[in-house]
């Protein structure tokens, strides 16, 4: 029998506000064990949260950016656990009024999913075991996170993938969060079940949690379908549990059963007064949000004409998108500068955190002034390559590297002199180009690129060839 | 002229030092505290400190605020930083907190004199003080009568005048009843009135900080300086001043009595609220009877609420960051447990059961839900009320002063300790202002008090109401203790 995977992602993304949720202490990542501290984020008794309006308006680009309904009310609520890292015993989240509902992101193949809700609430603190004994940094408690849940609309592995894809993209878009996989700044856990492939009756799930890449999404994915489908084909019977993730060994092992779920005692926050959020606050945030990636993607695309492939590339920073949007300003063809983006820059950010950070001497001005002599034909294109690798070494302007002869080109009687030199060094060439193999001219043309170093234009060169030999 | 004034003049005037008023406090509680187990913490080099700086100013010739080197007291569940703040529990032990609750600094910026800590019910829970860990202060007009609760400490305290006020906190009446039992003046704001900020939370959507006071006119000057927005408590709005108003004549005024709030009350403080009724009429104000059915609710609507609130915020307690961790263990669950188990009472440990279980998973709906929706009820029902009238009259307790032990005895059962909360829960649960003041004396020559209860930010007409009758009937009666001035 074929079964099909059935999955739901519930994804908690690390807003980058400057401060904390419910107090002023910072939001950076790291720091000495708590440093980033105050008496509200480590739940002194007396102390009371006072919500982050930034929050509030991040959640709401994030809700808009996902095409989400915005409540018009709602109300923070405390979700009571014991845990040494909460340490007020309670986590303020919201249950029954979120921000946001009813929303969905498109993939690829068509198919939307669709996105139950986003809510705001706060980070909890870390353990650090050392030697058998425990600590605890409170630096994270109070960091203010979205929980992004979709419905369990996931068919496959790479449905998943793209989805998660597509979010960082999309919060990076909107500037609410860098979704840092490996930092913790977003977190994903998957519900999965199976059923036979045509059966619309869902199958029980288990939920996986731990997961700190795509990579481990992906592979934990497919084992834990793999693992349900063995099990039911061998009479077996899943089990609702939580699963644990575990890297090393590329498996899933049981966290805590069904009987052991947390009764989270979920009741309004009393310390906070319900928020309202007027319409046209929401409109304001919508009127200032950025393009989102698909749309942009699409933009490179059919307007552009830049290859599907290199706009996906483009878009999956927003420093990248940005940079790109200033370099190709007033291009007849904006995929020069993306040729260059792609091709050249690349070679030199390795990493995806490189690409993402972006860091390079050369400023988006300085490469749209290149693509603009490169595009008027001031400028060969071999000699705008060799000379953006010298802006990118030293972080000068074009002008530096490339002289007014070179600009200018060469002169038609210089052209004829280099043009007869290659003909009678490389008369083997021309012989063959004669006798019809049209590849042997590319040879003398390479002989007279080298006399005029690089400032001849291949086409008019190969032009005057064709009409000297053909004399 | 009350108190307050009266010191103040006193200090202008150069008849005694604040230092010297400070000391008589100070050794009138060294005197009497052992017997009267007021306070928890005694800081006399705090207060000194600051009397002393009242007295360089004094000395330099410049004017002082009203407030401005008054000894007075804190209800230990208020945060004072490096100041023991134990909430009369065991788990708190040694816990000195980081920061100044809102109300200290508000009273620090007026120039406050801090004489300590005082006794409480653990976490206010309780009607007596005799839940405290530390055991119950006593009440000054009989020690073998208790002082009330939650605030116990401090009603006893400036009962005693062994403070010339105080500040406590009012959940299910617990600045109210105190101050009825003690004799004196208590005002439960508004909610939202008085910042929170700083108060170690039992009930979070009911608590509310309040002065205990010698007279209606104190209370009224503390609760000036007190009410005021602040920005770390979203909740929190300030209020309306009540001085410029309190002088007021009041002729005209309706005062309205619901039938429901005389039901099973005792004779006798049934009949000293009907005599200031009395009063009020001779001072032309008019009495309106009606009924208000919605009381009834009032009790197990709070208690659900307050304890499922409680469940939930005395859950940071764990032994992992500060007060008291168990001695012996075995891992970090095992830890919390056994701290939990040792660092909290009895009544505590049941008000945080009952609050976890009407919360749980298949109960929510059957008692926080209904609970929240009764909530709406009473507080339409006082909106409702107050169609009729400005203020309401009610007792502040069914009963007098209890004897020591009698809520714990065998004989008594838990719901008839709650019960005694009658008379002071409606108020919380519509988040309403109520000022206690005495209007009578027992056969046991114990005080009764009875209760103003005003609209939503109308501190200013129940303080008014208060003083006028003060002024007419004044039934503040002199113990043998504190500082005689």
């Amino acid at each position: 029998m074929k079964y099909e995977l059935v999955a739901g992602f519930e994804t908690h993304v690390e807003l980058q506000t400057k401060t904390k949720i419910f107090c002023s202490c910072t939001t950076a990542f790291g720091g000495d064990p708590n440093t980033h501290c105050c008496p509200v984020c480590i739940g002194l008794p007396g102390t009371l949260p006072k919500l982050n309006e930034r929050v509030v308006e991040y959640a709401i680009m994030a809700g808009l950016a996902t095409n989400c309904e915005i409540a018009e009310i709602a109300k923070m609520d405390r979700k009571n656990y014991c845990y040494p890292d909460l340490p007020k015993a309670y986590q303020i989240s919201q249950y029954d009024k979120p921000l946001c509902e009813h929303g969905y992101i498109e993939l690829s193949n068509g198919r939307k999913i669709r996105i139950l809700r986003i809510h705001i609430e706060e980070d909890a603190g870390k353990l650090i075991h050392n030697h058998g004994d425990t600590y605890v940094d409170y630096n994270r408690g109070g960091v203010p996170l979205i929980e992004i849940v979709t419905e369990p609309d996931f068919r496959s592995v790479d449905e998943a993938k793209e989805y998660v894809e597509k979010l960082q993209q999309i919060m990076r878009c909107i500037g609410v969060s860098d979704c840092r996989m490996q930092e913790g700044s977003m977190r994903c856990d998957v519900n999965i079940s199976v059923r036979p492939e045509g059966s619309e009756k869902l199958g029980t799930r288990t939920e996986i949690k731990n997961m700190n890449s795509i990579t481990n999404i992906v592979k934990a994915m497919e084992y834990e379908f793999e693992r349900q489908v063995d099990l039911i084909e061998s009479g077996g019977e899943v089990v609702q549990e939580t699963l644990r993730y575990d890297d090393a060994s590329g498996t899933t092992s049981s966290m805590r059963s069904k009987e052991d779920a947390h009764d989270y005692r979920y009741f309004r926050e009393p310390d906070l007064v319900t928020i309202a959020v007027p319409r046209e606050r929401v409109e304001e945030i919508q009127a200032r949000l950025p393009e989102l990636p698909e749309k942009k993607l699409r933009r490179y695309v059919e307007e552009y004409d830049i290859p599907e492939k290199d706009a996906a590339q483009l878009t999956k920073y927003r420093s990248i998108s940005e940079f790109f949007d200033k370099a190709s300003e007033g291009l007849k063809a904006p995929k020069t500068a993306s040729n260059f983006i792609i091709g050249q820059i690349f070679r030199r950010l390795v990493t995806e955190a490189d690409k993402e950070a972006f860091d390079i001497s050369t400023s988006a001005e300085q490469l749209n002034e290149l693509c603009k002599l490169l595009e008027s034909g001031k400028l060969k294109n071999n000699l705008a390559k060799t000379a953006l690798e010298k802006m990118l070494d030293s972080g000068k302007p074009v002008t530096d590297f490339v002289s007014e002869s070179d600009m200018a080109g060469l002169d038609d009687a210089t052209l004829t002199e280099y043009c007869n030199n290659a003909i009678a060094a490389m008369s083997a060439a021309v012989a063959d180009y004669k006798s019809g193999k049209e590849k042997a001219l590319m040879a003398v043309l390479g002989n007279v690129m080298k006399q005029s170093r690089g400032r001849a234009d291949a086409a008019s060169v190969t032009a005057k060839l064709k009409e000297l030999i053909g004399k | 002229m009350g108190q307050i004034k009266k010191i103040h003049d006193m200090l202008v005037s150069g008849q005694i030092t604040c230092t010297e008023l400070t000391q008589k406090y100070l050794d009138a509680i060294e005197n009497s505290n052992k017997e009267l187990n007021a306070y928890i913490t005694v800081t006399p080099e705090v207060a000194l400190a600051q009397a002393k700086a009242v007295d360089e100013k004094l000395a330099r010739g410049e004017e002082i605020g009203m407030l401005e080197g008054i000894p007075m007291t804190l209800k230990d569940n208020i945060s004072t930083k490096g100041i023991l703040t134990t909430c009369a529990s065991k788990i708190l032990t040694g816990y000195k907190p980081i920061y100044d609750a809102t109300v200290y600094e508000l009273l620090q910026k007026e120039g406050v004199v801090m004489l300590g800590k005082t006794n409480m019910d653990e976490f206010a829970m309780g009607s007596s003080c005799e839940t405290s860990y530390y055991g119950g202060a006593k009440n000054p007009h009989s020690l073998d009568h208790v002082a009330g609760g939650s605030s116990g400490g401090v009603a006893t305290a400036v009962g005693a005048n062994i403070a010339v006020y105080g500040l406590g906190s009012d959940t299910g009446g617990s600045i109210r009843q105190p101050a009825s039992f003690c004799g004196i003046v208590g005002l439960k704001p508004t909610y939202g009135a008085v910042s929170r900020y700083g108060l170690i939370a039992y009930a979070s959507s009911f608590d509310q900080i309040g002065p205990i006071t010698h007279d209606v006119e104190d209370a009224a000057i503390v609760f000036d300086a007190i009410a005021k927005y602040d920005e770390r408590d979203s909740t929190s709005q300030g209020s309306e001043p009540a001085l410029p108003t309190l002088y007021d004549d009041i002729k005209g005024k309706k005062i309205g009595i619901a039938h429901e709030y005389l039901d099973g009350v005792r004779e006798d403080v049934k009949q000293a609220v009907l005599d200031a009724a009395k009063a009020y009429e001779d001072m032309g104000a008019e009495i309106v009877y009606f009924d208000l059915p919605e009381l009834k609710f009032a009790l197990p609507c709070y208690y659900i609420l307050a304890m499922a609130e409680a469940s939930s915020n005395l859950g940071r307690y764990d032994g992992i960051r500060y007060g008291y961790k168990a001695e012996h263990y075995n891992g970090t669950h095992d830890m919390i447990c056994r701290t939990r188990s040792e660092g909290f009472g009895k009544e505590v440990q049941r008000r945080i059961l009952m609050g976890t279980y009407v919360l749980s998973a298949g109960y929510y709906d059957a008692y926080y839900k209904k609970a929240v929706n009764l909530r709406g009820a009473i507080v339409d029902a006082f909106d409702c009320a107050f169609e009729k009238c400005d203020a309401i009259l009610a007792p502040t307790a069914p009963v007098t002063a209890f004897k020591n032990g009698y809520l714990f005895g065998e004989e008594t059962d838990q719901i008839e300790q709650y019960l005694s909360d009658i008379c002071t829960v409606p108020v919380n649960a519509a988040g309403l202002p109520g000022v206690s003041v005495p209007c009578g004396v027992d056969s046991e020559g114990l005080p009764i008090g009875m209760q103003l209860i005003g609209k939503k930010f109308d501190e200013k007409t129940i303080l008014n109401l208060a003083y006028k009758y003060e002024q007419a009937e004044n039934k503040y009666i002199e113990t043998k203790w504190g500082v005689k001035l």
